[in-house]
């Protein structure tokens, strides 16, 4: 049976993350990893959190949230505001990183479930505008409340290079839930309401308690990666917050392809990279081609992804990724050689009758002798 | 047998000013197949839609084994025991068929698990996934559907996505099935397999079952009591060769001689 057969698909997200953590914190401890690329892997490892936690709203859910920026706003200022009231208490720079980022999470969480209550009535573009609301609103309270910084943000105590291993520490915690949760009898609903609501309903899905916990689950994670963000930039400042940022986390989502989890990591490391990139290497009045050149490669993306003309193209990709993924998955383990398994593709082609049994076939009367004369008539 | 499954009393629903469901009264007996026939625009459905709470009744009241259901909500109804299948299919088209079965099983309290631990992957989790699959497999058995389990329901040919339909509705565990319009598109033959689907489900699983059909065919050879409706109210209701010769059955579907 293949039941306790290996598959590299729904591990490879693990092994994926896993093994660029092993090697960029090797590299850290050999100092040969300079402080700028270790500020590019912690903005990858929270984008990645935030495309794959929009993706469960998006891609699994089925419904449109435009203000996932806004949960990581709460989580971020709730987050970091805590932990500069719990270094007052410790030193130990972990426990306060691993609690606020719980406390970011908790918070935006609770925000998710109240957004999540119109979510049960509101459906599409009714829903986007909510949470678009959502996403504004937030950051302007922020923007005018003093104890949080007010328009000059709220100071935090920066960490070293060093965090982006606790990013990506977080990031794999992050798909062990989400995978976890996907690949179970909740994910399985959660997808049977995205694609026919009613037949869900009627088959008895308690729909109100898997929106809310799409939009709870999806949050918590905006949260923590809100907290991973405050720490890693300071100040935390309101204007990153923008509906521009959570477009880009949508575009993300759709580009990696909706209800793809591998998709969304790929998406998030490539676009922060292209965008951390552009920012780098354009200065003086090139910055001003940071957006063309960004908006260019996602439309050449999104041809890629979409044009019909390109398929070709495309499975031949397809199938060098199959081999590749194959030949690794062979050398991870050894296959036992069953000959059941084996499929012949050609054999088919010998059931069919040779030429000789063909025109024996065709020679043979198959017309009704009753309805002949019948049948002359018309 | 005599025990009655589900009673409707005075039942109707009307839209503004329009009484598209009208004080029906119909009781179907515990193991019965029960036919609902009519001409279009009927009512057929909108019953079908009260019955399984998408519709709230605006009079009259309803009752599955003596206990009334016409306030709860669709989750509600189908936990006390009613599935259905849909008159236009509802299959969730991009799973797999063995997970539509599985989304069926979803409430079945011997697969409870609650999300944390499937998050977790607490102890617990993976046993109830083994026996829910299992479980999914053997109602695909039933339906000869096991071959295409890994396949996405939209890709099953139409006959074979009504039986998935039916399969799926059965996975709820249900006391009655609502069969909306099972036949419907369906050539003569995969008709006369669907009776013999029909027939075999109800003595497997003991089944109550209330169908709408339009193929007489069908209505004649495995319904035992019928109700037309027309124009949202009853025209007639008993047994099935009688009702079907009724003048004014006749009339209802055809049209009067004299016009």
């Amino acid at each position: 049976m293949a039941k306790n057969k290996f598959k590299l698909k729904h591990h490879i997200n693990y092994i994926g993350v896993g093994l660029f953590l092993v090697i960029t914190s090797v590299m850290m401890f050999m100092g040969v990893l300079n402080r700028s690329t270790a500020n590019l892997i912690t903005q990858i490892a929270y984008s990645i959190i935030l495309a794959v936690s929009l993706n469960l709203v998006v891609g699994f859910l089925g419904e449109l949230s435009l203000g996932h920026a806004g949960f990581m706003c709460v989580g971020s200022y709730l987050g970091c505001f805590f932990a500069k009231y719990m270094f007052a208490f410790t030193d130990s720079k972990l426990l306060v990183l691993i609690v606020s980022m719980l406390v970011g999470g908790l918070v935006a969480a609770v925000f998710g479930f109240i957004i999540g209550l119109p979510a049960l009535r509101l459906k599409g573009d009714y829903l986007a505008i909510v949470t678009l609301a959502f996403g504004e609103i937030v950051r302007t309270i922020f923007k005018n409340l003093d104890t949080f910084g007010g328009a000059l943000g709220l100071s935090t105590k920066k960490y070293g290079s060093e965090l982006f291993i606790i990013a990506l520490i977080v990031v794999l915690i992050m798909l062990f839930v989400m995978q976890n949760l996907i690949r179970s009898k909740h994910g399985r609903a959660i997808t049977a309401i995205r694609d026919n609501e009613i037949a869900a309903r009627a088959m008895g899905i308690n729909v109100t308690f898997y929106k809310l916990l799409v939009f709870v689950v999806s949050a918590f994670f905006a949260g923590i990666a809100g907290v991973i963000y405050g720490h890693y930039a300071t100040p935390v400042l309101y204007s990153f917050f923008s509906y521009n940022y959570s477009i880009e986390i949508l575009v993300m989502v759709v580009l990696g392809g909706m209800g793809s989890i591998t998709g969304s990591i790929i998406a998030a490391t490539l676009i922060t990279y292209i965008n951390f990139v552009l920012t780098t290497n354009l200065s003086g009045d090139l910055a001003a081609l940071k957006f063309l050149i960004y908006a260019i490669i996602l439309i050449a993306m999104i041809i890629f992804n979409n044009a019909p003309a390109l398929n070709p193209v495309k499975e031949r990709l397809g199938d060098y990724k199959n081999k590749v993924l194959n030949k690794i998955t062979g050398l991870l383990i050894k296959k036992k050689y069953d000959p059941s398994q084996v499929v012949d593709d050609h054999a088919a082609w010998h059931r069919i009758p040779s030429k000789i049994k063909m025109d024996a076939l065709l020679s043979l009367d198959i017309t009704d002798k009753n309805n002949q004369n019948g049948g002359d008539k018309k | 047998m005599s025990e009655i499954m589900l009673e409707t009393k005075n039942l109707g629903i009307s839209f503004g000013g329009l009484k598209a469901v009208d004080n029906v009264n119909i009781s179907v007996k515990k193991g019965q197949l029960y036919g609902l026939i009519g001409p279009n625009g009927a009512g057929k459905t909108t019953l079908f839609n009260l019955l399984t709470g998408v519709y709230k009744p605006t009079s009259g009241s309803f009752y599955l084994d003596g206990e009334e259901l016409t306030e709860k909500s669709q989750e509600q109804i189908n936990h006390k025991g009613i599935a259905r299948t849909f008159q236009n299919i509802r299959l969730f088209n991009n799973m797999s068929v063995i997970r539509n079965v599985m989304v069926g099983l979803h409430n079945q309290p011997e697969f409870k698990c609650n999300p944390f631990v499937s998050m977790f992957r607490l102890p617990g989790h993976f046993s109830s996934e083994k026996k829910m699959r299992e479980k999914a497999k053997e109602l695909l058995r039933i339906f000869d559907l096991e071959e295409e389990r890994n396949n996405l329901a939209c890709n099953l040919p139409y006959g074979k996505q009504r039986k998935l339909e039916i399969a799926r509705a059965l996975a709820t565990n249900p006391k009655l099935l609502l069969l909306d319009e099972p036949a419907a598109g369906m050539n003569p033959n995969e008709t006369a397999e669907l009776m013999d689907i029909i027939r075999f489900v109800r003595e497997k699983f003991d089944m109550t079952i209330l169908l709408i059909e339009h193929d007489m065919k069908l209505v004649a050879g495995i319904c035992e009591e019928v109700t037309v409706l027309n124009f949202g109210t009853e025209l007639a209701s008993g047994e099935t060769s009688e009702v079907l010769n009724n003048p004014k059955v006749i009339t209802a579907y055809l049209g009067d001689d004299e016009e």
